[in-house]
């Protein structure tokens, strides 16, 4: 039994770790441009294919094909701001479908270019059995590191947001626009950079996560699916309420699988969607937005 | 609108006048003579006569006609799509969910319990409607992109769940095999054409009385909706359930032409087809005549790109961020606009 609690315990807070990953740039782009990247799937896997496409045709080293994942994903995320999404800007249906077909586009074009199957493996950052001493449970060092760089990323963003001109901007874009405007901060300049942001911080949950199993196209729609289940559980835009949430789910689909059996993961994300906009439709903490959202 | 003519660039402006015969007939319905009857009657039926109706007894093959039927479901889909978000407010983004819901409910009526084809139709039409309606009310009290948000995930998750559980629930990754097929070629055409027409006439006529007029209210302001003493979410309901019928009817009717309900019927075309359509036909001005049209343009050209495979999604999603970007009135929109309107050029 022990060792039951032990792996729902640890892997657990990996999942958890996981989903909060996944999840950090779609609520920082929401939060800020209030438009739902949902493009956000696809941009994951286009920057986990990058690194194994880079790894295999160009040069053997693993942190220059992270960098060039991480920049493209960047680049791909803030050309659809730049591109696409500010002419359609303010038309709140145009720029929901415009996202959403950008997303399938990515994804099938991944598809069409043959990346179909489970032979897509990039490499883990580090490889190495360690064994939790009190619960007695073995864990592969990456996912320690992943565990780590969840957090990091975390305490940055709340840092970046916080303390930094450009995130006091963000914050600034979030609360009110108009004001923000009139205080020369250029909206579409910072939605454009935190589409940016926001891919990148999906290219780091690709390098992170991706490694775990293989690369396919369809795991976009299930990293969007889990970004917006966090994203609602947690409350729309508030990244606080994301790692809480994130916590919660993880745990949640953990128990699941330890306990139940895996293939019912998905039905826990569905239940808390469905669940949490029954009970509090703005989501964990989305208290101040309940008015607006809310009629 | 502005242009300047190239032989002495001086200002010239585009005056939109309508047509006399338009102000003559347009409210009043004072017609006097037949000119003016064709004028009104023309561009509604005989398109509909000569493509749809007449089509397999002039021209009986079979290629065109499963054509014109998948044109027909996807026409159903889109005038579902275009009523739902152009009328009631509310984007959906999962459209295949609906027609999903619809196939596997008439094959597993049929499958499971051997009931026949003309009564699986109708109860998986209504049945499948408040399914959707049922599972679509914990987002209906809110406003915003939840709807958006919560549809992209329904027919998504509905797949991983029939993935998951393996050949238990409603045949799984395989589907349900051996349903029940039309009595004749015949039946299963004209039934398609005669649905869509009671769809899409039922839909305008709706609209157009005080029960519409509430929906139409809730995408223009639903807080007026509220203050005016209505339940919202209760409207939003109706308007999902009516959304759904005829696309869950379309999913029924695909169960039985196609003779099993599968994982296809969840596919990503059917959510996005139904959008290209209506952006394409154009919506507002002609209600849900022009999402139609659009499905009728873009079904044969669909097909001819069904060949690529994967490719084809990734054609359509060009496509449809092209329409969008440039934002196109729609075709249906612009044909309107010449048919009543003539142009004059006034110099400033």
């Amino acid at each position: 039994m022990i060792g039951k609690l032990g792996l729902f315990l640890v892997y657990g807070l990996v999942d958890s770790a996981i989903l909060i990953l996944i999840t950090l740039g779609f609520t920082l782009v929401y939060s800020v441009s209030r438009l739902p990247n949902f493009a956000h799937g696809a941009i994951y896997i286009l920057a986990g294919l990058t690194a194994w496409s880079v790894l295999h045709y160009l040069i053997d080293i693993y942190p220059m094909a992270i960098v060039i994942a991480l920049l493209a994903a960047g680049a791909v995320g803030a050309s659809i701001y730049r591109f696409l999404v500010i002419r359609v800007r303010g038309m709140p249906t145009s720029e929901l479908i415009l996202t959403y077909v950008v997303s399938i586009g990515i994804v099938e074009l991944l598809r069409y270019m043959g990346f179909i199957g489970a032979m897509y493996h990039i490499p883990m950052l580090h490889e190495a059995l360690v064994v939790i001493p009190l619960l007695n449970t073995p864990i592969d060092s990456h996912r320690l590191i992943l565990m780590a760089i969840s957090g990091i990323l975390y305490v940055f963003l709340w840092a970046f947001t916080h303390y930094t001109k450009l995130g006091l901007a963000f914050r600034a874009i979030a609360q009110d626009e108009q004001v923000a405007m009139m205080l020369g901060i250029d909206s579409d300049n910072m939605a454009t950079l935190s589409f940016f942001i926001g891919s990148i911080l999906a290219g780091i949950a690709a390098i992170t996560v991706l490694p775990l199993g293989a690369i396919s196209p369809e795991a976009a729609y299930d990293a969007l699916i889990i970004a917006i289940a966090v994203c609602i559980l947690g409350g729309l835009g508030s990244i606080i309420g994301t790692v809480i949430a994130g916590l919660i789910l993880g745990m949640a689909r953990q128990f699941v699988t330890v306990f139940i059996g895996t293939q019912w993961q998905m039905v826990v994300v569905f239940a808390a969607i469905v669940i949490i906009l029954v009970i509090k439709p703005s989501g964990l903490f989305g208290v101040q937005k309940e008015i607006e959202e809310r009629v | 609108m502005r242009r300047e003519s190239s032989a002495k660039r001086e200002e010239v402006f585009t005056k939109r006048l309508d047509r006399g015969i338009k102000v003559r007939t347009d409210d009043i319905y004072a017609l006097m003579g037949w000119r003016e009857i064709m004028y009104l009657i023309g561009p509604r039926i005989i398109p509909l006569i000569i493509i749809v109706l007449l089509m397999p007894l002039v021209y009986p093959n079979m290629y065109l006609i499963r054509t014109v039927e998948l044109a027909v479901v996807y026409a159903l889909l889109s005038i579902s799509w275009e009523f739902l978000s152009e009328y009631v407010g509310l984007v959906s983004l999962g459209h295949a969910y609906i027609i999903g819901v619809g196939a596997y409910l008439a094959a597993a009526l049929n499958v499971y319990y051997g009931i026949p084809i003309f009564i699986t139709i109708p109860v998986a039409t209504v049945g499948g409607a408040a399914i959707v309606a049922l599972s679509f009310l914990p987002c209906l009290p809110l406003r915003g992109i939840y709807f958006a948000i919560v549809t992209l995930a329904y027919p998504l998750l509905f797949a991983r769940i029939l993935e998951a559980s393996g050949e238990a629930f409603l045949g799984g990754t395989l589907g349900l095999y051996g349903v029940e097929g039309f009595p004749n070629e015949w039946v299963a055409y004209y039934l398609l054409i005669i649905v869509f027409i009671i769809s899409i006439l039922g839909l305008r006529r709706l609209l157009s009385s005080d029960f519409g007029l509430i929906f139409i209210a809730i995408r223009d302001n639903d807080l007026a909706v509220e203050a005016s003493g209505l339940n919202m979410t209760k409207y939003k309901t109706y308007g999902v359930f009516l959304a759904s019928l005829p696309a869950c009817f379309a999913g029924a009717y695909m169960a039985h032409l196609y003779l099993s309900a599968n994982l296809g019927n969840l596919a990503l075309d059917f959510s996005i087809v139904p959008i290209i359509a209506a952006v394409l036909g154009g919506m507002g001005m002609t209600p849900l005549v022009g999402s139609a049209v659009g499905a009728f343009i873009i079904t044969p050209v669909l097909e001819f790109f069904r060949a690529l495979g994967h490719l084809r999604m990734v054609v359509y999603s060009f496509f449809l961020v092209a329409l969008i970007v440039i934002r196109s009135e729609g075709i249906v929109n612009y044909l309107w606009r010449k048919y009543h309107q003539f142009y004059k050029e006034v110099r400033i």
